[in-house]
């Protein structure tokens, strides 16, 4: 089962222990040629280890790692073609910013004329020429992570990976600096694989995401695939919010679905193809419900808590007592927002739900 | 935050410490300003001249003196650089090669000279180079010498390598330095001061060496100190305060400078 020779990395049955804990576990995936891939998940699920264990610092249990087709489980980090920004950047203390570009492509042997064409080549690509000469100490953090970037892209490597680098920078600065990190990764056509646990970093920037918890590969797809089709509900819920609802006997017909909710209320709902029976998860997203007048809805319920995110409040709704909803109401002014403690219906349009087994 | 103790509180403590100071420096200082008495009692102060400084040099023991500054400054200058070297190579070990056996034994092993009587080590070493018929000369003064410096060496070098951390020489590796590129490019000049400042400490430790040596180095061999200790034996002169003087001062100047190197990484590491 060797992944082809387009497939930029190929990981075949991974499994990664530290004595007794799995920290990957027999996990494949196939990341493209000229890919922006992202690792999603929360912290400890593994991540940096995936990176590490591609990188080469890391031995792996068992499994095997390809490079566009070669088999590189046992090459050194020295002998793959793979660079990597640290989170901490890493930058060598000692060296100019130069000097930190240029030490991967001296390594390589590359010619001095070529080496520092290229190493200002990578400079400018990250808006930095000018501080050559800078020690890595007089930058500010920002700048150090753009060093950290053209320090690992100017020996051309053929898969870039990257641990969590925006996370130092404060919110306007990473926003700023992700849609430039698409940006390089076009314009060099480099694969990067690009480590974060932040949902919206990961929804902006990828082109495909790998939703991963405790070692385990949840899920792979693009971004609209993932928030939309969740395959189960840790990714339901780790990605954007989500109403989960455990629910017993299901019943599709046709474009609608009959189940019962918690505490025995009676739900009918619109459904989307795929038949299915018996008990399941739905999970539904706080925009997709809309708030109508009581009765009118599919559910209701009562008004019990505002939280307010600026452009919409979560409107949280008890319905039946023990069911608790979340609906994402725009804030456009008071009159939209019900006060708490008024009875409101649920609306849901067709493909609001999602039927997740578990 | 817990408020700091404040010693001025304490009844004494002042005159204690006062009465500490004076003990430890007063013996020092007459040294120091006898030595530029110029009559040749040691307890009356006449005037002030470099009378002496200029015995140390040229006078009748300036023969002695000099031969044994001379065996002197070379044994440091072998033991500070060898040990220095073992001390570097056991903290990469200590602090990089991960987990081996005898790891948590090596740590004690390694600083145990510090902890034990010097006379016992002198004595054993002594012992020690008897019995494997080693003859007592210039070779028994260096070995002994790199043997015990090393601890002191280890101190700064560990300590300083334990603030860098191996995401360096992991990002060496991960651009494609081999494991010596990444120790020579990248560890050795982050260590360098830690390394310095060993080397200077285990210079002046050997430099000023009394007990191990004179127990070690046979007849006729003599550094600094066993000089010192032979003349005053006949007599204390005020040449041999002002030669004290003198090995005061370098010891004041390699310390300071051991000091000053083992600093610079806290200065230097700024996150
Ligand atoms: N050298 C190690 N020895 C033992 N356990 C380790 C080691 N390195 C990592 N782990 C464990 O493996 C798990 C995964 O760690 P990893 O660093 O990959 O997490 P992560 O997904 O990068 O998390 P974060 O988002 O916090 O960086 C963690 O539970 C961690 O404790
Ligand atoms: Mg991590």
């Amino acid at each position: 089962m060797t992944p082809s020779a387009h497939t930029a990395v190929g990981i075949v049955g991974v499994t990664k222990r530290y004595g007794d804990y799995v920290a990957l576990r027999d996990l494949s995936l196939e990341i493209s040629d000229n890919e922006f891939f992202t690792l999603l998940g929360p912290s400890g699920c593994g991540k940096t280890t995936l990176l590490r264990v591609i990188a080469g610092f890391e031995e792996i249990s068992a499994g095997s790692i390809f490079l566009y087709g070669e088999d590189i489980g046992a090459l050194p980090p020295n002998k793959r073609h793979v660079n990597t920004v640290f989170q901490q950047y890493a930058l060598f203390p000692h060296m100019t910013v130069l000097e930190n570009v240029l030490f991967g492509l001296r390594r390589l042997g590359v010619a001095e004329d070529n080496a520092r064409k290229q190493g200002f080549e990578a400079l400018e690509l990250v808006q930095m020429s000018g501080l050559q000469d800078r020690l890595p100490a007089q930058l500010s953090g920002g700048q150090q992570q753009r060093v950290a970037l053209a320090r690992a892209l100017a020996p051309r490597p053929k898969v870039l990976l990257l641990d969590e680098p925006l996370s130092a920078l404060d919110l306007k600065l990473r926003q700023a600096v992700r849609l430039e990190l698409k940006q390089i990764q076009h314009e060099t056509g480099i694969t990067f694989v690009f480590v974060t646990h932040d949902q919206e970093e990961a929804l902006t920037i990828s082109d495909r995401i790998a939703v991963m918890n405790e070692g385990v590969l949840q899920q792979v797809g693009e971004s609209r695939e993932i928030y939309e089709s969740p395959s189960n509900s840790f990714v339901a819920s780790f990605i954007g919010e989500t109403n989960l609802l455990p629910v017993r006997d299901l019943r599709v017909d046709g474009a609608r679905a009959t189940c019962l909710l918690p505490g025995g209320v009676q739900f009918s709902f619109p459904a989307e193809g795929g038949a299915s029976a018996g008990e399941g998860l739905l999970s539904i997203r706080p925009e997709r419900l809309s708030l109508t007048s009581p009765q009118e809805g599919l559910l209701n319920g009562e008004v019990v808590d505002h939280i307010y995110l600026g452009t919409d409040v979560h409107v949280v709704i008890a319905v039946a007592g023990t069911l608790s909803l979340t609906a994402r109401v725009q804030n456009d002014g008071a009159a939209s927002i019900p006060d708490l403690g008024a009875r409101v219906g649920v609306m849901l349009e067709a493909g609001a739900v999602r039927l997740l087994r578990n | 935050m817990s408020r700091r103790t404040n010693f001025r509180h304490f009844p004494g403590f002042m005159a204690l410490g006062l009465l500490c100071m004076f003990l430890l420096y007063a013996p020092l200082i007459i040294v120091m300003v006898y030595s530029f008495n110029d009559s040749i009692s040691v307890t009356r102060f006449d005037s002030v001249s470099l009378r002496w400084y200029r015995d140390v040099f040229f006078g009748l023991e300036a023969g002695k003196f000099r031969q044994a500054t001379f065996n002197s400054l070379t044994i440091a200058i072998g033991a500070a650089t060898v040990s220095t070297v073992i001390a570097t190579c056991a903290s990469i070990a200590m602090l990089r090669a991960g987990r081996f056996r005898g790891k948590l034994l090596s740590f004690p092993l390694l600083s145990l000279p510090l902890m034990v009587p010097e006379i016992v080590t002198a004595v054993a070493t002594l012992i020690f180079f008897s019995a494997i018929g080693f003859a007592a000369g210039h070779a028994t003064i260096l070995v002994a010498h790199i043997v015990f410096c090393i601890p002191f060496a280890y101190l700064p070098i560990a300590a300083r390598m334990q603030s860098i951390e191996s995401v360096y020489e992991q990002a060496a590796q991960d651009l494609y330095a081999s494991r010596w590129d990444s120790f020579r490019l990248i560890l050795l000049p982050l260590l360098m001061p830690g390394i310095i400042s060993g080397f200077l400490l285990a210079f002046i430790i050997s430099l000023d060496d009394f007990i191990i040596t004179n127990f070690v180095k046979g007849a006729g061999v003599e550094t600094l100190p066993t000089a010192i200790f032979g003349a005053a034996k006949q007599g204390i002169k005020p040449n041999i305060m002002a030669i004290s003087t003198l090995l005061l001062l370098t010891s004041i100047v390699f310390v300071s400078l051991s000091y000053m190197f083992g600093r610079v990484e806290s200065n230097n590491k700024r996150e």
